[in-house]
């Protein structure tokens, strides 16, 4: 049996693992285009401020790792793959030769379309190189723009800030991660940010970008507002990389379409993490998540199926969150927006930007939205994820809902006395 | 056979000497905000529950982890974080679905239960018997993994 | 080391909170907690200042051992001039709070002046801020900690909270802790809502460290813990019963101060004692007796969590009180049961909730409602002045509808509200009145148990079984038997528990545990946290010097040994019934020779040989 993984991400890497420890004689191919070893986005900003060296944002720590476990590793990108031949083409003109094949190539950064975008110094965050670039030129004082205030933009934004530059972050929407705040939590976020010293403009676009006078840059926004940076970080959004696919007859919408077993339309070729278009837990839609836990969900998922596991169904990832911005750490899981004809219970104290937002539909607990709030928040994934009735606690947490843990334990571990209180 | 840790909240007093001594363990100071077993006090229903990681063969938090900082001790089973690792990113928080991963913001990383290395101090603290460090097919604990796993679906 | 060196100053007045350096002068003599507050106490005011005027002040202390490993290392004391007495107030508590301060990273928090509006101190770790609480103001303990539980989205927040009883001047209001654990005595809530201080809510995440010598303080911990698990008291009757375990003891003996101290005998005992706490009742197929329920730290775990008969008509329209909370404790049962000659134990509950939801203290009021029934026996009150309440011994409707107004302050129970003496004086019969230096008594009628007529007469803040409690060796043969018939050794008896109790007062330990440990057990637990060589004799030492520093500040405070007196009763009315029959309190046995051992003049003043001896002199003016 001959595995070809591309792209060498959280996804890659576990499904890679997974199938070597359900075939042990398999061969297993990990092709990533990136010229590191596997390595986690989620670590880079931490890399930016330098609490950790390269390594350590490495996937896998031992060195030996991947030739320990059998697997190859090949630094090549990948053009194309013919479904016919079961081969995928590299860029650099060979082939490999499948049997089953993991599409697990994440997404791209886009840019906006705003002229001046092109210009040298202009930096995504998105690579260990956009990571190194960043890291040379946000020197204590320089004053640097961010463009998006998304999960991404916000998980730099500390590291920025840590930095010591002048930061502004200018967003389109009326608040901060607005695809997984709502209005009150993205808008505290907003606040504590300025509070913290930096400029920040929510419905607000970056219109222009042309050579500074005293600065690098000269940028002009949409409010008519000019201002000059040192330099620029664009996170303003990604997309899966699903360019190479192009006429290879491979389903895609947003992502690529797959079925519950993480398979494409070609029963030989899966997809997975960022950018398969997977099951949601919540909707039942199909929708490209792009967080980790999902990517390694899928990952694991793919893996099974490809090894011939035919009952590993994908009952659908929760979608959640967490951010940690200048300290104040944010989550949201699942439908934090709420369901018609749900009910809601929400704490909010403005001044010590602490908030709760629960999301309920009958007795089950949906969604949720958290500011200032670290300690046990898994039980929301709990709770959601195994539709818990939550029966009287959930009249309890409609009036307080701080009884979080209170309620989760009492619905879910059916141990002593708890057997009762379920009741 | 791996042990585990037996919890029985109708046991519990609410004392706290188990936090203290998890807290003491792991943290060198008595300082129940930072144990990673915790006593849930069910106010007014006059109960209390210790709770804490139950080591589940999902390992959830492990699988999570971005940088591989959560391992197995293959001695005891327990899902240990290596804090040199952690980078603080707080996946594994919200990706365990029982909450007992939770992020300690002095130090910027997360901790768990790791049964200290086999000699779980929280069981030998606890003045009641409402912890207990016994063999991991001992009936109580069955029933509730059983619980677990029947509750907690795979992705 | 164990202590964290650090003082949190509140000024109310100027809105300012300031951190400054323990005295750890100060602090090797006077270890912490009890003494070590007092000593600032001392220091800081005038003794003969008003309680309830802006120059008073109120420490909230924790000991050395203040959350540690040490079995029931989790209490705090407040210290204060009382406004029941005129004299020293420390009540000390357990729960959750003193903890919570200490892992905030203080060892006391000092209150002076007063605030110009309502505000309750939010202490988060080092941050600490004086925040509005008008919110608070006017609502119940159980309301405003739900409110600052939700301001703050923080179910670990550990607060302090006094009642509207204190906000309307009750002066035996205490401050009630984690909702249902209280500094109860001598009117310390009274004095913090005087200061327009409603709550404090602490957050520590500090944790408490710097044990002198770990390994010892460890080894020293683990045999205590033992030895209480070992002991009978400690180790089953406390938890199986609570402090319960003594009501039809105590009955037995004929030391059950019954109907204002009339009688030494209850007939009801049976019905509200602990046994009967277990017994399923009809309505619902539950005890009255939930759990039972640990302070921080504590591996005896003796408090009571309880409900209401679902049925019961004090509740039936109630919700409210249909949860869980804190049941009755011994002195609790027997003041609202007992001393009132009511025998419902759903009433009593149903009270107890009450003094525990507004914060007041449940022996000073049910003594207090014991002197009201007594003088409307009398016909020196009549319904008129309680609106209509027939004030009757034994009346479970008289009782809980006291309760009710002393808990908002309204019509009759705002004379409830000035406790035994003040309403006795008021209706013309001081001498009805149970009360030493104007606080109410507990429950153990000294006509049955002698050294406890001394130790309530010498008490430092009037009646009080917590400043030596001789029960344990003239009823339990703690750590030996003596006669409680017989006022022979008293004295000295008395001298030594006031000593030894003041000294773990002030460690951060639960008196508690004395039943199975004595200084040899507590102090090798405190010398290996603390540096300063404690050994059970330096322990002893401090205890008498706290003591005498008590005593030192009640004189200035313009007390005297006038004061050191039971009620006529006590001294005059022999015991009707029990083993005790035939007997009063024989104080003046006891009371000449408690001055000479203790070196006080006959006059009950400390000489100055005394005073140097126990270094009382090197301080202040």
């Amino acid at each position: 049996m001959k595995h070809v993984i591309i792209g060498a991400g959280p996804s890659g890497v576990v499904a890679a693992e997974t199938l070597r420890k359900l075939q042990p004689g398999a061969e297993i191919t990990l092709v990533g285009e990136e010229p590191e070893a596997p390595y986690s986005r989620m670590a880079l900003p931490y890399f930016l401020i330098k609490q950790i060296k390269e390594e350590g944002t490495h996937l896998r720590k031992d060195p030996n790792h991947f030739a320990q476990q059998n697997i190859k590793v090949m630094r090549e990108r990948v053009a194309s793959i013919d479904r016919a031949a079961h081969q995928a083409k590299l860029a650099s003109g060979g082939t490999l030769t499948y049997d089953k094949l993991l599409i697990a190539t994440g997404s791209r950064p886009v840019a906006p379309p705003v002229p001046g975008m092109d210009l040298p110094g202009i930096f995504n965050c998105w690579t260990l190189a956009d990571g190194r670039n960043i890291a040379s030129r946000a020197k204590p004082g320089a004053r640097v723009l961010l463009m998006g205030a998304g999960f991404i933009g916000c998980i730099i934004l500390e590291a920025l800030a840590q930095s010591g530059a002048d930061l502004t972050v200018v967003e389109m929407a009326d608040r901060m991660v607005p695809r997984m705040m709502n209005d009150t939590a993205g808008n505290l976020i907003k606040d504590w940010c300025e509070k913290a010293g930096v400029t920040v403009h929510t419905s607000t676009r970056v219109t222009a970008i042309k050579k500074g006078s005293k600065l690098a840059f000269a940028v002009e926004m949409s409010t008519g507002e000019t201002a000059e940076f040192d330099l620029i970080v664009s996170a303003t959004g990604v997309k899966p990389a699903i360019d190479f696919l192009q006429g290879s007859g491979i389903e895609t919408d947003h992502g690529i379409l797959v079925n519950r077993h993480m398979q494409t339309n070609d029963a030989d070729v899966y997809a997975s993490g960022d950018v398969a278009q997977g099951r949601d837990f919540s909707t039942g839609d199909y929708t490209v998540q792009a967080i980790q836990p999902t990517a390694t969900e899928h990952g694991q998922l793919a893996a099974r199926n490809m090894a011939g596991h035919q009952g590993a169904i994908h009952r659908g990832s929760v979608n959640m969150n967490v951010l940690d911005t200048l300290g104040l750490i944010s989550s949201s899981f699942g439908l934090w927006m709420g369901k018609q004809g749900g009910q809601s219970a929400e704490l909010l104290n403005r001044e010590r930007f602490k908030y709760l937002n629960l999301q309920f539909e009958d007795d089950v607990l949906i969604g949720a939205t958290s500011l200032g709030m670290t300690q046990h928040i898994g039980v929301v994934r709990g709770l959601i994820q195994t539709r818990t009735r939550l029966g009287k606690w959930k009249d309890k947490l409609l009036e307080d809902p701080t009884r979080l843990m209170e309620a989760y334990l009492a619905s879910t571990q059916a141990i002593g006395f708890n057997a009762a209180l379920m009741k | 056979m791996h042990k585990a840790l037996q919890l029985e909240p109708e046991k519990c007093t609410g004392c706290l000497q188990c936090e203290m001594a998890c807290s003491y363990e792991n943290e060198q100071a008595f300082n129940p905000s930072k144990s990673r077993i915790k006593v849930f006090n069910f106010h007014d229903e006059g109960r209390f529950a210790p709770y804490t990681c139950s080591q589940c063969s999902e390992a959830w938090c492990m699988h999570a982890c971005p940088v591989e900082a959560i391992v197995i001790n293959q001695k005891t089973g327990a899902k240990e974080v290596i804090e040199d690792v952690c980078v603080g990113c707080k996946v594994c928080t919200i990706a365990c679905p029982f909450g007992t991963v939770n992020y300690n913001s002095d130090s910027g990383k997360v901790i768990k239960c790791d049964l200290c290395g086999g000699d779980p101090a929280c069981a030998t603290a606890c003045p009641t018997g409402a912890i207990t460090y016994v063999d991991a097919d001992h009936t109580g604990l069955a029933r509730m993994k059983a619980h677990a796993s029947q509750t907690i679906p795979k992705a | 080391m164990a202590w964290t060196r650090k003082i949190l100053r509140v000024n109310l007045t100027a809105g300012t909170c300031t951190e400054e350096p323990l005295n750890m002068e100060w602090a090797h003599k006077y270890l912490g907690q009890r003494g070590l507050a007092t000593k600032y106490l001392v220091e800081e005011i005038d003794a003969k200042v008003d309680a309830l005027a802006p120059g008073n002040k109120l420490i909230m202390a924790t000991g050395p051992l203040t959350g540690t490993m040490a079995a029931t290392g989790g209490r705090y004391s407040v210290i204060t001039k009382s406004p029941l007495t005129g004299a020293i107030a420390c009540s000390n508590s357990g729960g959750f709070i003193g903890n919570e301060i200490k892992n905030a990273g203080f060892d006391m928090i000092i209150f002076e002046g007063k605030s110009p509006k309502p505000v309750y101190l939010y202490l988060e770790n080092e941050k600490a801020e004086l925040l509005p609480a008008d919110e608070l103001w006017g609502k119940s303990v159980w309301e405003a900690d739900h409110i600052l539980h939700n301001r703050h989205q923080d179910p670990l927040l550990r607060i302090a909270c006094v009642g509207r009883s204190a906000e309307q001047g009750c002066l035996y209001a205490g401050v009630v802790n984690d909702l249902h654990r209280a500094a109860g005595r001598s009117g310390v809530g009274t004095v913090m809502a005087s200061k327009n201080l409603k709550a404090v809510a602490v957050r520590g995440t500090r944790g408490v460290g710097n044990v002198r010598d770990i390994k010892a303080f460890m080894q020293a911990t683990q045999a205590a813990k033992a030895a209480l698990a070992g002991n009978p008291v400690t180790g089953e009757g406390l938890p199986k019963m609570g402090t319960q375990v003594l009501m039809n003891v105590i009955n037995e003996v004929g030391a059950m101060p019954t109907r204002n101290m009339r009688e030494v005998q209850f007939e009801g005992a049976n019905r509200i004692s602990a046994e009967a706490m277990h017994i399923p009742r009809e309505s619902d197929g539950k005890p009255n007796l939930t759990t039972n329920g640990a302070c921080f730290g504590c591996t005896i775990a003796c408090g009571r969590i309880s409900t209401i008969d679902p049925k019961h008509y004090t509740i039936a329209d109630k919700p409210q009180y249909k949860a869980a909370s804190g049941g009755l404790e011994y002195e609790a049962a027997w003041a609202l049961g007992s001393d009132t000659g009511v025998d419902d134990l759903d009433a009593l509950t149903y009270a107890n909730f009450l003094c525990n939801e507004d914060g007041f203290d449940p022996i000073s009021f049910g003594a207090t409602v014991a002197a009201a029934m007594e003088l409307f026996e009398i016909g020196a009150i009549t319904t008129e002045h309680t609106g209509g309440l027939e004030m009757r011994f034994g009346s479970a409707e008289a009782l809980t509808r006291a309760a009710e107004m002393v808990a908002k302050g309204e019509g009759f129970g705002r004379d409830l509200a000035l406790g035994s003496k003040r309403l006795c004086e008021k209706y013309g019969h001081p001498d009805l009145s149970m009360t030493v230096k104007g606080q109410e008594f507990p429950a153990y009628d000294p006509r049955g148990i002698q050294g406890m007529g001394l130790t309530y007469a010498t008490s430092n803040r009037g009646a009080c079984h917590l400043r030596s409690y001789t029960v344990s060796s003239e009823i339990l043969g703690v750590p030996v038997k003596t006669d409680p018939l017989s006022t022979d050794g008293k004295p000295e008896l008395v001298k030594a528990f006031q000593d030894a109790t003041a000294a773990v007062d002030s460690s951060g330990l639960c008196v508690f545990t004395t039943f199975a440990w004595t200084l040899e057990d507590i102090a090798p637990q405190v010398d290996a946290a603390c540096e300063g060589g404690w050994s059970p004799e330096k322990m002893l030492e401090a205890g008498e010097r706290i003591w005498n520093l008590e005593r030192k500040f009640n004189l200035d405070a313009g007390l005297t040994a006038k004061d050191d007196t039971l009620p006529k009763r006590l001294l005059k009315d022999a015991a009707k019934t029990g083993p005790a029959k035939g007997k009063v309190n024989e104080l003046h046995k006891m009371l000449p020779h408690y001055y000479e051992i203790r070196g006080w003049t006959p006059e009950g003043v400390p000489t100055a040989e005394t005073l140097n001896r126990l270094e009382l002199y090197e301080q202040g003016p």
